[in-house]
């Protein structure tokens, strides 16, 4: 196949996680053709989507690192992005809680690194404070950290993508790289019989960067897949929390320590662990750490339950330091010493959801620096989201329903989704139509039933609106089809 | 604006049916009936297979036929049905609102009657570990999408859980041409009906792994295979005794819980055994004017005692409507108005005599009602905690007998039922059910 019109853009970014949708969004403000090729069948399908889905505030990063200058820029622009984007954003601080008193010098290190980064409002407080704070929660003394907030990663970046994509960037997925080459100043990037020609390639493929780069030519990093897993707790359990309680990390540890965080929905997450493992697609969770973590979890929240437990879920850092070294690398972000016009973004690991929309300007600037970037002029800056019924007023539901009656027809009844808001993420700017994309834009199959009332429910919805066959219905596109066929 | 009725029904499957009926002919005339579903029936929408009505009507119906036959009663006697709602909040008070394509409605009842049913218990809430790819669906799930929307869920099927829909499913995956590998259960014993491991398992030569369970799910996109492990009496996994097992689809059916989120809300106290409310001897919940039936009150193994709770409950609430209506109390009725049924055994103020909690001893995991008044007649319902043959249940009030009856087969998949009468339980101030030793 041959370039064309179609098929060649000044930028093509590989992988639509949080930072390749930050860089297509910055990117797309500008006279750019611009695509987003990515393996799986969505955004947000690897890392990004699979996270504690805090807005951390830059404290836990070494003082003079890319990862604590972006981790701090993002934490202060962050509530505006969710703002413009109609994102689900919560300033809930944050404390990292002391259990004995060898935790306090740990303490001590992290409030010299938040003032070290720039971070703002950091103090010391006591038990009796704790207590105040968290009446759940246990603990000697703690840090509050007053700027670390919530999110959905999910929604988070299926906003950024939306938003990109109003502003012309095109979304191809199922579409995993497989070649680059490069001839007269152009990229050739080839996805199974699909082929791609840029100028530019943005390598935002997070646990696979590395392997981008190498097909590009640019070889000798490498990524330790990382994982951690988690729980998911019944929304019935918001009320023993109110914020991110942390213990005090441990040197060398991979991640931040089992920690306990609320959603922005209410449920409450409990993990992750840190575990090195040899596969960047192993998302098993596995017994030995499951009962560890509970256990954990029940020495900062001795309330839990196990019952309490509605869902396991595991997430992979993708790390540029491996077992032997632990702790934490920095951020690569920078144009490619060997291949020119290959844009590196490698070890995004946490903090890399806070980080990305300044990853995102980084890249903007490194673009910026080769050449004269000329400012879209009819940019769309704001892009509106499905509206969540069940946070209405009484008086607001009635006047959604008199406007459109789908808004009347709960699908999902744990969580209280709507007919209307199944349709409207259904009919997402992105064209995606898996079970699993419906379920991060609307949120039905979340909640304690995990799909026992609305999955059948769905799938008519999907034949009915889409014309999909249960026979076609997947779960996460690929193979991943529900069903077999038809009974007899 | 506020609508005024007499009595509010939530759900129309066996158990709400069957009060609405009963609540009519007692003599209340002002029932509504919500129910979120198009049509009502409830799960026996999905249950077509044949055994349900032994009891009730000394005959083998399938589920729909059951629902039938009070849908048809309910809808001669004319009772208001509205399908397609969902009941949104309901408050102590008993005011009900609902969500529907026509809006938000707001009622206020004089008495409410609970009849939710049941969820079923999903992989998360059990921890299976492993991946989690396309292929695992709950048996509840997998019955509707078979029998209701007519679509194979899988080719090659492993079942955790001997409970009956996981029992009726192996039968019903391999009558439809899937591979049922086996049925794996956890416990020593099965969960389910005996009559359901021998129709639906035995029939069809499918294997019953008894202390075993599920310990691994692997596949990408589809499950690929699972493992199996056996498990020690503490349900620990045993080293060494894993198999891992080609397939492409887990079914599970690990258990139900009362679908109790309305009530909770409501400020009704849940019983943490049964996962439904707590209730007196007229199914009355802690919540005054508020009674509760069927699967919300506690999980059933058959639906005849569905019915016959339904109709407990609504002989109850009738009786509620009527004095509060007799006291003036109307539709503010809290609950402070108590009818004449509710006074002591030798008419005293209601308040002056303490309700009898009814304790569930030895070898007994939970006894329903909690608490019973003084002098009347009570139904009792209860499951054992293992099986076990020749033994006796026994009801004691302190060191005094007052009832036992001899069992050559107890199983806690089967249901217990024992009427005490008002002779019974008279002079009783305190009640325990247990397994009897001699």
């Amino acid at each position: 196949m041959t370039a064309n019109t179609d098929n060649i853009f000044d930028i093509v970014i590989v992988g639509a996680g949080a930072v390749g949708c930050a860089v297509a969004r910055e990117l797309s403000g500008f006279d750019l053709k611009i695509a987003v090729l990515e393996k799986e069948s969505d955004v947000a399908a690897g890392t990004s989507g699979r996270n504690s889905a805090v807005v951390h505030a830059g404290f836990n990063n070494k003082p003079g690192s890319l990862m604590a200058k972006l981790c701090v820029e993002g934490n202060e622009g962050f509530e505006k992005v969710c703002s413009q984007l109609h994102v689900p954003y919560k300033k809930t601080g944050k404390l990292i809680v002391a259990f004995d008193e060898s935790d306090f010098a740990g303490i001590d290190q992290l409030m010299e690194n938040g003032r070290k980064n720039g971070v703002k409002g950091l103090e010391f407080v006591d038990a009796h404070t704790v207590k105040k704070l968290e009446p759940h929660v246990g603990g000697i003394g703690a840090m509050l950290s007053p700027n670390t907030a919530i999110t959905s990663p999910f929604i988070y970046t299926v906003a950024l993508a939306e938003n990109a994509a109003q502003n012309g960037v095109e979304f191809y997925f199922e579409t995993e790289v497989n070649g680059v080459s490069k001839r007269d100043g152009l990229f050739r990037l080839t996805a199974g019989k699909k082929h791609f020609f840029s100028r530019y390639i943005i390598n935002s493929a997070g646990l696979y960067s590395d392997r981008i780069a190498a097909l590009a030519g640019d070889k000798g990093y490498e990524i330790y897949p990382c994982r951690g897993e988690y729980f998911i707790l019944d929304k019935r359990t918001s009320q023993y929390l109110s914020m991110p309680v942390y213990p005090v990390p441990r040197p060398g540890l991979g991640g931040l320590g089992v920690h306990l965080t609320p959603t922005v929905e209410g449920n409450i997450l409990i993990g992750p662990s840190a575990e090195y493992i040899k596969s960047k697609s192993d998302y098993s969770a596995t017994k030995g750490v499951m009962d560890q973590l509970f256990k954990e979890a029940k020495e900062l929240l001795p309330a839990l339950e196990m019952k309490h437990i509605i869902r396991s879920y595991t997430g992979i850092r993708s790390k540029l330091v491996g077992p032997k070294t632990g702790g934490y690398g920095d951020f690569i972000i920078e144009e490619s010493g060997v291949v020119p016009g290959l844009v590196n973004l490698i070890g995004i690991e946490s903090p890399g959801l806070t980080a990305s929309v300044p990853i995102g300007r980084m890249v903007r600037d490194i673009i910026a620096g080769k050449e004269e970037l000329v400012p879209k002029k009819d940019f769309i800056a704001e892009r509106k989201g499905i509206t969540p019924f069940r946070e209405l007023t009484l008086e607001q539901k009635e006047k959604l329903i008199k406007e459109c009656p789908e808004y009347g027809e709960i699908v999902c009844r744990c969580e209280g989704i709507t007919k209307k808001e199944i349709l409207d993420a259904i009919n997402n700017p992105l064209g995606v139509t898996t079970l699993a994309g419906i379920k991060y834009r609307a949120r039905p199959m979340m909640g304690r039933c995990q799909g026992g009332y609305c999955l059948t429910r769905i799938v008519d919805i999907l034949k009915e609106q889409k014309g999909i066959e249960p026979e076609q219905v997947t779960l996460r596109g690929n193979n991943s089809k529900l069903f077999t066929g038809r009974v007899k | 604006m506020l609508i005024n009725k007499d009595l509010i029904i939530v759900g129309a499957g066996p158990a709400g049916l069957a009060a609405a009926v009963e609540a009519r002919k007692r003599g209340i005339d002002d029932i509504l009936v919500l129910e979120r579903e198009p049509v009502a029936g409830g799960i026996l929408n999905q249950c077509i297979h044949d055994g349900f009505g032994l009891i009730k009507f000394n005959e083998a119906l399938t589920g729909p036929e059951y629902a039938r036959k009070y849908m048809d009663e309910a809808d001669e006697m004319g009772i208001e049905l509205i399908t397609n709602v969902m009941v949104q909040e309901l408050s102590s008070d008993k005011a009900v609102t609902t969500v529907s394509p026509d809006g938000i409605r707001s009622y206020q009842a004089k008495a409410v009657i609970l009849a939710m049913g049941c969820r079923e218990r999903t992989r998360g809430a059990i921890c299976i570990p492993g991946t989690r790819p396309a292929g695992v669906f709950t048996a509840g799930v997998a019955q509707n999408l078979v029998n209701i929307r007519n679509v194979m869920i899988g080719k090659n099927i492993i079942i955790l859980g001997s409970g009956d829909i996981g029992l009726i499913m192996a039968r019903r995956l391999t009558l439809e041409g899937a591979n049922v590998l086996a049925v794996v259960e956890k416990l020593p014993y099965s969960s389910g009906l005996q009559r359901n491991i021998t129709q639906c398992l035995d029939d069809f030569g499918i294997p019953l792994l008894l202390s075993h369970t599920v310990t691994n799910i692997e596949g990408r996109e589809r499950v690929t295979a699972v493992t199996i492990s056996r498990v020690d009496e503490k349900g620990n996994t045993i080293r060494g005794t894993s198999k891992k097992y080609d397939c492409d689809t887990l079914i599970l059916s690990v258990g139900l819980i009362p679908e109790n989120e309305l009530s909770l809300n409501a400020g009704i106290e849940i019983d943490h055994v049964t996962g439904g409310p707590r209730v007196d001897e007229k199914l009355q919940t802690s919540v005054p004017g508020i009674f509760a039936c069927g699967n919300v009150l506690q999980v059933h193994d058959l639906v005849d005692y569905v019915s016959a709770e339904g109709e407990l409950a609504a002989g109850s609430a009738a009786e509620y409507i009527g004095s509060s209506t007799a006291d003036g109390c109307g539709s503010v009725d809290v609950g402070v108005g108590v009818n004449a049924e509710d006074k002591g055994p030798n008419g005293e103020n209601p308040l002056s005599y303490e309700k009898i909690s009814v304790r569930a001893g030895r070898g007994i995991r939970y006894v329903l009602p909690q608490t019973i008044r003084p002098g009347k007649a009570v139904t009792f319902s209860m499951r054992v905690v293992k099986p076990d043959r020749e033994k006796t249940v026994c009801f004691k009030a302190g060191d005094r007998i007052i009832k036992k009856r001899k069992y050559t087969a107890l199983n806690p998949a089967e249901m217990i039922r024992m009427d005490l009468s008002q002779n019974e339980l008279k002079d009783v101030s305190e009640l325990e059910v247990c397994i009897y030793e001699d």
